[in-house]
């Protein structure tokens, strides 16, 4: 990076942190990463679809229906798609079902640590418009205004095979260069900021986890 | 259980005694009687589970019940015991020293409805609602529909139906 180019970045508060915290953690803002030429990342995107490695964390009941998914009967593997154990080696998010504010709070950090780019999909009515949780005290209603969102597959519960359906229909709108949501929260970071602490109340955590 | 209680009324007053079902008993008795009974019924009588611990907001006379719901393995007999406190000042005395886990429960009752046992351990550590600001949710003068709707972001073009009207309409719909 060029030196004059320095002065300008733009710094993250870490509020929610305490000083000798705030040290530990980088404070640099994130920036929108920069797409190749039309012919690479057409070769990039037809890669990309064909391993989908998902992250493991179950964030709901939607959860369960992930695990016939990776067994011999639907047998997810013979898509391309992977279960990986941590946000860095993983590029698609499932949240399986309602999230609760606490849950949400794991959401943001793991999407947030997760590498360009990323994919989220969004299991069953409750991460529609909170489903039958909707007048919950503790439960989000829509979680596209804290994280963007690539599929929503309807259903309470999806089955195995609506969600194989959502990874088709993931994996075309990758194929056709629908790959800017971790790009899409960069560019609104402080709109998705300001609706994550309006629900998180004791924000002590980076303001952005690289 | 009818000798158990007539011992039990010997040292402790009991104010109303309940038979739901065969083997199923309530009591309820005072707020300084709970703990000493508690203790009694464990280390004596042979109720030496605590199956639950719970409370229900009695809102119309301004207390909470407490339900200590315990279990005698010897004799498969429940005994619920009810304890009312004042619903203003809600304190009330720990168990943890005779139940360990009775510990997680009151702690539990302490976020969800705002009773605080103070000698229990870890007691006003936040269970599932981290940075909780309002009202225990339990309560029942909490109003969770309002709270979601002006807190949730929901998304509009929501309908409900009555489930009365609606399903009387979709099988009667020339009327009864």
């Amino acid at each position: 990076m060029k030196k004059k180019d320095r002065s300008r970045r733009e710094f993250l508060e870490n509020a929610g942190l305490s000083d000798p915290e705030k040290e530990l953690f980088c404070n640099a803002k994130p920036r929108p990463s920069k797409t190749l030429g039309k012919y690479m990342e057409g070769f990039l995107n037809w890669s990309r679809a064909n391993s989908l490695w998902i992250l493991g964390y179950g964030t709901g009941c939607g959860a369960i229906e992930l695990r016939p998914l990776m067994t011999a009967r639907y047998d997810m593997f013979r898509y391309g798609i992977a279960p990986r154990p941590t946000p860095r080696q993983s590029t698609v998010f499932i949240i399986g079902g309602y999230a609760s504010v606490k849950t949400l709070k794991r959401i943001v950090r793991s999407y947030e640590q997760m590498q360009d780019p990323k994919f989220v999909m969004g299991l069953g009515s409750c991460t529609i418009n909170g489903g039958m949780y909707w007048d919950s005290y503790n439960t989000i209603n829509r979680l596209d205004h804290y994280i963007p969102v690539d599929v929503y597959i309807t259903g309470c519960m999806p089955r195995p095979e609506s969600i194989i359906a959502g990874f088709e229909e993931l994996k075309n709108r990758i194929r056709k260069g629908y790959t800017q949501g971790a790009n899409q929260y960069i560019n609104n970071f402080d709109w998705y900021k300001r609706n994550q602490k309006q629900i998180i109340k004791d924000w002590n955590m980076p303001d952005y986890n690289w | 259980m009818k000798t158990v209680l007539k011992e039990l009324k010997k040292t402790f007053s009991i104010d109303s005694v309940l038979q739901q079902k065969d083997r199923t008993w309530f009591i309820t008795v005072q707020r300084e009687h709970a703990v000493p009974l508690l203790n009694h019924l464990q280390s004596i009588q042979g109720f030496t589970h605590l199956s639950l611990l719970t409370a229900v907001d009695r809102i119309e006379d301004n207390r909470f019940e407490l339900a200590y719901i315990l279990f005698n393995h010897y004799e498969k007999v429940t005994l619920g015991v009810n304890v009312l406190i004042d619903r203003d000042n809600p304190v009330m005395d720990s168990v943890h020293h005779l139940w360990r886990h009775a510990a997680t429960h009151q702690r539990e009752l302490n976020e969800m409805f705002g009773i605080s046992f103070p000698q229990s351990p870890r007691n006003s550590e936040s269970f599932i609602l981290e940075g909780w600001d309002s009202m225990p949710p339990m309560r029942r003068d909490f109003d969770t529909k309002e709270y979601a709707e002006d807190r949730f972001f929901p998304r509009p073009g929501r309908t409900t139906n009555d489930p009365a009207s609606f399903m009387k309409d979709k099988l009667y719909p020339e009327g009864e």
